[in-house]
């Protein structure tokens, strides 16, 4: 079975999207990145999408769900790495990822990340919401 | 894998999206289309492809490379036998979808092409086609 690896880093897991996803692992990686921020009460989620040559719809409803489910259960998540060029044909497409924030690479999301869980504590909010 | 026009590949399965995608990306790599004309046609074929085998019940992909006075093109027609589209243009706008999508497919896919057809009788499966020209 085709899986995408989740890896524990501190309070926060990362993914790095290295395969052709078609959407039935899309939708796995969905479930297992929910129930392992359960399991490992990850304060954040770090998405590696620079391997990814196109997001359709599918994929950009999986990342806004991953980010809205995530949210819920008390951690952030940040998609990193987008191609300008797929930046670009989403935005055509009609596809807004009103739910995800983004940073340009992997060094820049795990800033923003730790920057989000900060503010929670701070804040003593379940929901660090910037917007 | 090597596609010549009028190719057709079967679209009946989540793997069957993959290898229409790949090979949309190959001829467009092996004819020299643009980065960002790859990648939008590869992403509404990625669309057409879904509801083809969601909605559509399964199908075909068939491949065209055009000529023009010169100028290279690549068409791809999307063909289901299923219950066919009873209107169209509800169908484009977007945010309409009688599935668990988000209605963006038709729409966004016609948004990121040259030339976008679609024919279709309720009952008499729909026909989709895009094309890209360099």
């Amino acid at each position: 079975m085709e899986r995408i690896p989740i890896l524990q880093v501190g309070e926060f897991l990362i993914v790095s999207i290295q395969v052709d996803l078609h959407d039935r692992l899309a939708l796995r990686l969905q479930d297992e990145l929910t129930s392992q921020v359960v399991k490992t009460r990850a304060k954040g989620v770090l998405i590696d999408i620079s391997s990814l040559e196109i997001v359709d719809s599918f994929i950009g409803r999986l990342l806004n769900n991953i980010a809205s489910m995530t949210r819920i259960i008390g951690a952030g998540t940040v998609v990193v790495g987008m191609r300008p060029l797929v930046a670009i044909t989403i935005v055509e497409l009609g596809l807004s990822l009103i739910n995800v924030k983004t940073a340009l690479n992997v060094d820049q999301g795990m800033a923003l990340l730790r920057i989000m869980v900060n503010s929670t504590i701070e804040e003593g909010s379940d929901e660090p919401d910037n917007r | 894998m090597n596609l010549t026009t009028g190719d057709v590949l079967p679209l009946n399965s989540e793997e069957d999206m993959l290898l229409v995608r790949r090979a949309v990306k190959e001829l467009m790599v092996e004819h020299q289309f643009s980065l960002i004309q790859q990648t939008k046609m590869v992403t509404a074929a990625s669309e057409l492809s879904r509801n083809n085998v969601i909605y559509g019940g399964g199908g075909v992909a068939i491949f065209e490379l055009l000529q023009d006075s010169g100028n290279t093109g690549l068409r791809i027609t999307f063909v289901d036998q299923g219950p066919g589209i009873a209107d169209i243009d509800q169908a484009l706008s977007d945010g309409f979808t009688t599935g668990k999508g988000l209605g963006l497919g038709l729409g966004g896919a016609k948004r990121l092409v040259q030339q976008f057809e679609i024919q279709s009788e309720p009952g008499g499966g729909v026909r989709v086609s895009i094309s890209m020209w360099k």
